[in-house]
C-alpha cells in the first residue's frame, strides 16, 4: 500500500502528478502507527473508548490520558501524535467557549467539528508547517438534537457517524463495531460492548500492557462528559474479558 | 430613558419610546410606539417602525439613540444572518439576544441603545430577553422600556398573566402601549405589533383611531 512519492512529497504546498498531497497521508499513517481509539453513538448517548498502550512499568496509571474534555457537554478521544492532539484539544476548547460567550448556548457538535476540521485543514495548505498528525473522535450529548458523534482526520474533514475507529485496529474494530445494533442499545449496555471491542482488537502479542480509557456522555450523566466510573469499568472490562475467554474456548470445541 | 435625561445626554434623535414584549401560550407578542423625537420638543416622525426584524422569527425593538440602535440592530442582522448559514437552519433567540449583548456591552462607551429581544425558536419556545443600555443580558416572560414604560409598570404588573391566548395578549399589548402613549409626551402615534408563534411572524398596525380609550379621554 506504500507509495514513495519521490519529490513531490516534501511539502504540503506540493501535488504530486496524480493528484495527491503526500504530506497528507504521511500524516494518516502517523494516526495508523498509534494505538485504537473508537467511539460509538447509541439511542441516548454516546461512548468513547481508548486502548492506552503502557510503554513502561514507571509510567503513573492514568497519565497521558488520550480522552480530553471539549466543554461540559462534549468529550474528545484521539489516535496519533499526543502532542498535536493536545494542542487541538486547546484548539476546540476555545471554540466551544468562544461560542458560548458570543451566542449564549452551547456550541452544537457539528459546528465545533466544521470549525476544527477548518483549522486541521489550514495546516495543510502550506510548506511552512507541517500537517497535524492526529485524528480525534468528537461526541456530544444534548436534551433537544440527543447524542452526535464526528470524526476529524489530518485532511481536515469531518465526518458524522454511529459508529467510528481510528488507529492500528482501526478495521477490526470496525468490522466488531458493524456487528453491534447500536441505535437500539442504551450507553449502560454499550460501555460493555465498547470495552469488548478494544480487548478483541489488542494485539496480545505485539504490544504488552495497557490501559482501558472508558467515557461517555449521555443521558446517564445527564448531558456532561465523564470518565466511566470505577465500577462501570471495571464491570465492563469483567464482561470483556469474560467474553473473550468464552470466544477461545468455543474455538476448541469447534475443533 | 426617562425624559428628564434625554435633552443633554441622547445625541441627536432618540427614541424616547414605549416598547414591550410578552409571551402568552405558544408565542410572543413584540410592540412599540411609533414616534420619533428630537430633544422631546420636535416629533421628528410620527409613523417610525421600532421593531426591527434580525432573523425570520426574531425581533427587536430599540429604545435610546435611535442612530446608535439602527447601527446595532443591522450588525446584529448581519452577524445572525451569516451564523444562520454556518449553523444550516435559524439562530436560537438566546443567540440573537447575545449578539445584541455583546455589541452593546463591548462599545459601551460611544453607544446608547437597549434592547428588547422576542421570538421564536425550535428549542425553548417563546421568549423574551432585555439586553439593558451597559449590557446586561437577562431573560423575561413580560418586559416593558423606553420612557414610557414608567406609566405602564403598575398595568403590566396587574394585568400580565402568563400562557394568555393570542388574542388576549395582543390586547394587553395594545392597552399597555396605549396608556403609556397617552401619557408620555415622547411616544404616541400608532401601535406596531409583531406577534411571532411557530408558524412565523405576523406585523400588526392599530392606527390612532383604533387604539383603545379610557375613562379620561
Amino acid at each position: 500500500m506504500s507509495s514513495i512519492g519521490t519529490g513531490y512529497d516534501l511539502s504540503a504546498s506540493t501535488f504530486s502528478p496524480d493528484g495527491r498531497v503526500f504530506q497528507v497521508e504521511y500524516a494518516m499513517k502517523a494516526v495508523e502507527n498509534s494505538s485504537t481509539a473508537i467511539g460509538i453513538r447509541c439511542k441516548d448517548g454516546i461512548v468513547f473508548g481508548v486502548e492506552k498502550l503502557v510503554l513502561s512499568k514507571l509510567y503513573e496509571e492514568g497519565s497521558n490520558k488520550r480522552i480530553f474534555n471539549i466543554d461540559r457537554h462534549v468529550g474528545m478521544a484521539v489516535a496519533g501524535l499526543l502532542a498535536d492532539a493536545r494542542s487541538l484539544a486547546e484548539v476546540a476548547r476555545e471554540e466551544a467557549s468562544s461560542f458560548r460567550s458570543n451566542y449564549g448556548h452551547n456550541i452544537p457538535l457539528k459546528h465545533l467539528s466544521d470549525r476544527v476540521a477548518m483549522y486541521v485543514h489550514a495546516y495543510t495548505l502550506y510548506s511552512a508547517v507541517r500537517p497535524f498528525g492526529c485524528s480525534f473522535i468528537l461526541g456530544s450529548y444534548e436534551k433537544d438534537d440527543g447524542p452526535q458523534l464526528y470524526m476529524v482526520d489530518p485532511s481536515g474533514i469531518s465526518y458524522g457517524y454511529w459508529g467510528c475507529a481510528i488507529g492500528k485496529a482501526k478495521q477490526a474494530a470496525k468490522t466488531e463495531i458493524e456487528k453491534l445494533q447500536m441505535k437500539d442499545m442504551t450507553c449502560r449496555e454499550l460501555v460493555k460492548e465498547v470495552a469488548k471491542i478494544i480487548y478483541i482488537v489488542h494485539d496480545e502479542v505485539k504490544d504488552k500492557a495497557f490501559e482501558l480509557e472508558l467515557s461517555w456522555v449521555g443521558e446517564v450523566t445527564n448531558g456532561r462528559h465523564e470518565f466511566v466510573p470505577k465500577d462501570v469499568r471495571e464491570d465492563a472490562e469483567k464482561y470483556a474479558k469474560d467474553s473473550l475467554e468464552e470466544e477461545d474456548d468455543s474455538d476448541e470445541d469447534n475443533m | 430613558m426617562e425624559k428628564h435625561f434625554t435633552d443633554s445626554k441622547v445625541k441627536g434623535v432618540s427614541t424616547g419610546t414605549t416598547i414591550l414584549a410578552a409571551i402568552f401560550d405558544g408565542g410572543v407578542v413584540i410592540g412599540s410606539d411609533s414616534r420619533a423625537s428630537i430633544g422631546g420638543e420636535y416629533v421628528s416622525s410620527k409613523t417610525i417602525n421600532k421593531v426591527i426584524q434580525v432573523h425570520d422569527q426574531i425581533f427587536c425593538c430599540m429604545a435610546g439613540s435611535l442612530a446608535d440602535a439602527q447601527a446595532v440592530t443591522k450588525t446584529a442582522k448581519f452577524h445572525l444572518s451569516f451564523h444562520s448559514v454556518q449553523m444550516e437552519g435559524p439562530p436560537l433567540v438566546v443567540a440573537a439576544a447575545s449578539v445584541l449583548r455583546e455589541l452593546c456591552y463591548k462599545n459601551k462607551e460611544e453607544l446608547q441603545a437597549g434592547f428588547i429581544t422576542a421570538g421564536w425558536d425550535r428549542k425553548k419556545g417563546p421568549q423574551v430577553y432585555v439586553v439593558s443600555l451597559g449590557g446586561m443580558l437577562i431573560s423575561q416572560p413580560v418586559t416593558i422600556g423606553g420612557s414610557g414604560s414608567t406609566y405602564i409598570y403598575g398595568y403590566v404588573d396587574a394585568k400580565y398573566k402568563p400562557n394568555m391566548t393570542r388574542e388576549e395578549c395582543q390586547q394587553f399589548a395594545t392597552n399597555a402601549l396605549a396608556l403609556a402613549m397617552g401619557r408620555d409626551n415622547v411616544s404616541g402615534g400608532v401601535v406596531h405589533l409583531v406577534v411571532i408563534t411557530e408558524k412565523g411572524a405576523e406585523h400588526v398596525v392599530v392606527p390612532g383611531d383604533k387604539l383603545p380609550r379610557f375613562n379620561d379621554e
